[in-house]
């Protein structure tokens, strides 16, 4: 800048300015937000060609990972839309990624879900429009996690539980309980793994449920004070036993493969990628029960697509698709005919239909200060707390 | 000649336009500047005011959206709570391993190459710096991970000696760190110290210098600056970083994942701004630190 004359340097520096102060006023305007998420359709319309998918790592495959698995490509046939997707790795990822309005569809768990129709940023659906919802198990229909306030928010997907992953060598006997990595973490330590994400104090929670009853915890997802504390200091106890905590499951089967990893949290998807490649890991589900998730397909409240999205909620529904994609998952489907569709055996590994079964997991759910499990003398500790208290267990 | 052998140009737009601008210094001027100053000015400044002042806001926890109030509650949170003062401290003393480390051995390399290798081989040996540069920095980072892995090569290596891997950790982290910085050290030192004359090494020997007297007193003080600049290079850039530190860093987080996982995670951009002020504030602190020392000039 040295041969600039004063004078210019003066006017550019004005310019420079002027300008942040536009664009910081243009800011300040834009406070207002439309929160409404809008009405459900009434009617379909034409098909738009194409339609933008945002989903779990493996829900939406067209054979480019697999060529034996493809459920995509006969919906592209069928109706016209051509499917675009992104897979993400968190729940807060997907919350995150529908703020910017690129995708129609979501596939969402419970601990997104009722945030992004908080947010405004998913619409309600008519499941008039949506043949393929009257096969869907009625104890996933209308549940907190999809719907509001008697309105359906999506159609139910598949569900399944968090499973203890475990090396065949270091534990000859399948453990039976999550002590293995809470109280007795220290035996493998440095080989012990979690879920990055701050939904993991619920497992944390669920163990205390069965170890420390004088706690009174009734729901993993309501947590005053004090049990919170609890279980944030349980897993900063556990954070000196992790050698690492995954949301990328592919570092997870990588780590497990290679024998960093030994023990910890994981999903029947991961279990099923390692027997593929002949690691010695297995997969229980311990006694104090565990977390899972059930999943939603949801509609961005400005999709540009809608028609194309009720298609692909429809199609995702159906019996065959529904049974391809969730045995793909390793989850139980939502559909009642898609065991049919299943290989044999798949369905009774999930417990698929079991109401019982379904009932001992603990879905994932947003903590809000308003204690889910009911309780009005106490507040509990809302998702925000949750994540600063993630950060903080993980120093 | 005649006059009138000399064609009149055609009096064409561009014409006009270069006469006006022949005429006009100052039109000039702002015509060649305003694309890199508008450059400069969006992305770089309005972008740093934007994250400064997004820093006083807050986020509505349930829907995520961004409260636009002014708060100092993200500032104070940053400054006064107990995990950013050790996630700060971790970061500056990754960073500073990882600058000593890259010096300590750029520093022989640096000097290899301008002082003794022949010019055929200072060539190869430059090419030889630059290639690792050529392969993506998440490739570098993904091939430490298995080398750094239980069963990687570094433990095949090291255990007939007794020997074991670091595994994951802050070890591993500051070994991968230094490894993809230091072509970056290597560069400007080597550059440096090329322009040291050797008369001077001569003459100091002819004076009775000895070879450790000599490079003590003769070429690191002229050496020095572009030994800063490097060090600015690797502390900046380890400084920032997060995408090592979560594939070989184990369960450790640094400045950079807190950010991340304020963007990415807990939509709290106002938070991850007020985070994202430390390193700049660092860096700008050792910048002040370090610019009478000449070493801005040997970037």
């Amino acid at each position: 800048m040295k041969r600039i004359p004063p004078t210019a340097r003066r006017g550019a520096t004005v310019g420079l300015a002027l300008a942040s102060i536009a664009l910081l006023t243009a800011c300040g305007t834009t406070a207002a937000n439309n929160d409404a998420g809008g009405e459900a359709a009434d009617e379909l319309g034409e098909f738009e060609g194409q339609v933008s998918l945002l989903a779990w790592p493996g829900y939406v495959e067209d054979g480019t990972n697999d060529p034996e698995v493809d459920w995509v490509t006969p919906f592209e046939e069928e109706t016209g839309c051509e499917v675009t997707s992104k897979s993400y790795g968190t729940s807060d990822e997907a919350f995150n990624l529908m703020k910017t309005g690129d995708y129609d569809v979501v596939a969402a768990s419970g601990d997104a879900s009722l945030r992004l129709v908080a947010a405004g940023d998913v619409a309600p659906i008519n499941t008039d429009l949506i043949p393929n919802y009257e096969g869907i198990y009625d104890f996933l229909k209308m549940q907190s996690w999809n719907s509001v306030d008697g309105e359906a928010y999506g159609v139910p997907h598949g569900y399944g539980a968090n499973l203890l992953m475990y090396n065949t060598e270091l534990f000859p006997e399948a453990p039976t309980s999550w002590d293995v990595v809470f109280d007795k973490a220290s035996e493998n330590t440095g080989k012990v793994t979690a879920y990055d994400s701050p939904i993991y104090i619920a497992d944390a929670a669920v163990y205390l449920m069965a170890h420390q009853p004088e706690l009174g915890i009734e729901n993993p997802y309501a947590l005053d004070e004090e049990q919170f504390q609890a279980a944030v200091d349980l897993l900063k106890e556990q954070r000196a036993s992790i050698g690492e905590y995954w949301s990328d499951y592919l570092k997870e089967i990588q780590a497990f493969e290679t024998g960093d990893t030994v023990v910890g949290t994981s999903w029947q998807v991961i279990q099923n990628v390692l027997e593929g490649s002949g690691a010695p890991t297995a997969v229980t589900l311990p006694e104090e029960g565990t977390t899972g998730w059930s999943d939603t397909w949801m509609i961005a409240s400005k999709a540009k697509n809608p028609n194309c999205a009720y298609a692909w909620l429809d199609y995702i529904a159906s019996p065959e698709a529904n049974a391809a994609a969730t045995e793909y998952f390793g989850e139980a489907p939502s559909n009642e005919a898609a065991c049919e569709f299943r290989s044999e055996g798949s369905c009774e590994a999930f417990h698929a239909g079991d109401e019982d079964y379904a009932s001992q997991i603990w879905y994932w759910s947003t903590p809000i200060a308003e204690c889910l499990d009911g309780r009005t003398d106490v507040e509990c500790v809302d998702y925000s707390g949750w994540t600063e208290a993630w950060s903080e267990i993980k120093g | 000649m005649t006059h009138a052998t000399v064609p009149r140009p055609r009096d064409s737009a561009a014409r006009k336009g270069s006469v006006f601008l022949s005429t006009h210094p100052r039109a000039r001027l702002a015509l060649l500047l305003s694309a890199p100053l508008f450059w400069l000015g969006l992305v770089y400044i309005v972008a740093l005011v934007l994250l400064l002042v997004t820093a006083f806001w807050t986020v509505d926890s349930f829907t995520g959206k961004i409260s636009q109030t002014w708060t100092l509650d993200n500032i104070l949170t940053v400054v006064t709570g107990s995990l950013y003062q050790t996630v700060t401290l971790r970061t500056l003393g990754v960073a500073l391993l990882v600058t000593l480390i890259d010096v300590a051995l750029a520093l022989p390399i640096a000097f290899f190459m301008a002082k003794v290798a022949t010019p055929r081989m200072q060539r190869i040996l430059v090419i030889a710096v630059l290639t690792p540069l050529w392969a993506s920095y998440l490739v570098k980072a993904y091939a430490w991970r298995s080398v750094l892995s239980q069963d990687g090569i570094l433990e095949w290596l090291v255990a007939p000696i007794g020997g074991h891997t670091p595994g994951y950790g802050l070890p591993a982290t500051i070994i991968t760190l230094a490894y993809l910085w230091l072509p970056y050290v290597i560069l400007p030192i080597y550059a440096g110290l090329e322009r040291v004359p050797d008369s001077l090494l001569e003459a100091s020997g002819d004076l009775g210098g000895k070879t450790w007297s000599t490079l003590r007193l003769v070429v690191f003080p002229l050496a020095l600056p572009a030994i800063i600049a490097g060090t600015i290079f690797s502390f900046s850039l380890s400084l920032g970083d997060y995408i090592t530190v979560n594939i070989v860093g184990g369960a450790n987080q640094m400045l950079g994942n807190l950010v991340y996982t304020n963007v990415g995670a807990a939509n709290n951009l106002p938070l991850a701004s007020a985070i994202a002020l430390i390193p700049i504030v660092i860096i700008f602190g050792y910048l002040f630190l370090v610019r009478r020392t000449g070493a801005l000039d040997n970037l």
